[in-house]
């Protein structure tokens, strides 16, 4: 099972990524829309994917980053792009194969 | 109970600070996108096989990725959705080129996007657009509709016609800006314009002809008697350029083409075209090759 953290400020995004997230058996998918749940999360369940989807801001993108690395450096940080299904399982695929987690 | 429930419990069971949404499939969700795409006759074609030369990659027609899911009928140039090929993720910032059959009275319904440039060229039919920010309406051959998704937008398409099917391209380009206002336009274009010539379609200015998007990004369509020939020069140094055949057989350089073929070329200025049958038509699509 892997588990994945999706973070975005657009609550109908947010839910339909974490949805199609969990369609996949072998996929775990949590969701948050503010840094500071996204964070508590974290620090809770040993995630192997955060995707950062739309919305948020430069600085907090680089905060969360920097929280992410220290907190657990294996985890692998995408940027989601499409806030759907069209690129959401490429994605996924692509960082589990990038860092040796498929 | 699996690790997957074991943990969905978990969560609701602490009354978890994070949204709702964070348990994903326990809630129950009226925004259907994957509904409509579950892969019913499935059978994409994992096909590795590209012509990767030193500054050109060749994409044959029947080398694409295909889902058939009955009412749609689609063939990805590069990995979307359940076709994934590594090999074949994007050429520069032009992401996704899906080249759909969409049966009658049939569509896409309500889904979401964001932080994506989505342009989509009807070939044959209609199509009718909604989308949150309240638009409607239709495009049929000849237009060009772009999409700036951005912070986030919802939007069905629909074959607006309910005894005949519909022919478009679905086109995805990374924006150079995140998180961008959303936004929708549609053109229509003169297609007498593109006779033997390259009609701009698409470009990153306002002014500019056709539709603008978020990118430094320029498209033309051509339509070309049989042995016309012309050159494309680039606008933009480090750009790279993608042809899509969409009717008849071209000479791109000494490359031969053949209907729905691609072919990728970057570390040029310019490129020789040469159709090689009457009424030919290509889109050329200009990239930045890094984002």
């Amino acid at each position: 099972m892997k588990n994945i953290l999706y973070i975005g400020r657009h609550p109908e995004i947010l839910e339909t990524v974490v949805r199609l997230i969990n369609n996949n058996e072998d996929w775990f998918g949590a969701g948050a829309e503010t840094d500071e749940d996204a964070m508590e999360l974290f620090e809770r369940i040993h995630f192997h994917i955060v995707l950062l989807g739309c919305g948020i801001e430069p600085e907090n993108e680089e905060k969360l980053r920097t929280f992410f690395k220290s907190t657990n450096p294996d985890c692998a940080i995408v940027q989601h792009y499409g806030g759907g299904s069209g690129l959401l399982t490429n994605e996924i695929r692509m960082a589990l194969e990038n860092h040796n987690m498929a | 109970m699996d690790r997957k429930d074991f943990i969905k419990k978990g969560l609701m069971g602490t009354g978890m600070f994070i949204t709702s949404a964070a348990v994903g499939d326990v809630i129950k969700n009226d925004i259907d996108e994957i509904k409509e795409l579950e892969p019913l006759g499935f059978n994409h074609l994992p096909n590795p096989e590209s012509f990767v030369m030193e500054n050109t990659v060749v994409h044959k027609a029947a080398t694409r990725g295909h889902a058939n899911h009955g009412w749609l009928d689609s063939h990805h140039t590069f990995s979307f959705a359940n076709y994934h090929n590594p090999d074949r993720m994007h050429f520069g910032v032009l992401r996704v080129l899906n080249d759909d059959r969409v049966d009658a009275g049939m569509g896409f319904g309500k889904h979401p996007h964001d932080n994506m440039e989505i342009i989509s060229i009807p070939l044959e039919g209609d199509l009718e657009h909604q989308d949150s920010m309240g638009n409607t309406a239709v495009i049929k051959k000849g237009d060009i509709q772009v999409m700036s998704a951005g912070t986030g937008i919802y939007h069905s398409e629909y074959n607006k016609n309910k005894d005949r099917l519909t022919k478009f391209l679905q086109i995805w380009v990374y924006p150079n800006k995140k998180n961008v206002t959303p936004r929708y336009d549609q053109i229509s274009l003169d297609e007498n314009d593109r006779h033997n010539k390259l009609q701009q379609i698409l470009s990153p200015n306002q002014d500019d002809a056709g539709v603008w998007i978020h990118q430094d990004a320029w498209f033309h369509l051509g339509k070309f008697d049989k042995g016309f020939a012309t050159e494309y020069k680039l606008k933009k140094e480090g750009n790279g350029i993608y042809a899509f055949v969409i009717k008849g057989d071209f000479n791109i350089g000494t490359i031969s083409l053949n209907e729905r073929d691609g072919l990728g070329i970057w570390n040029t200025s310019a490129i020789a075209i040469e159709s090689l049958s009457e009424n030919a038509e290509i889109l050329l699509m200009e990239v930045p090759m890094v984002l």
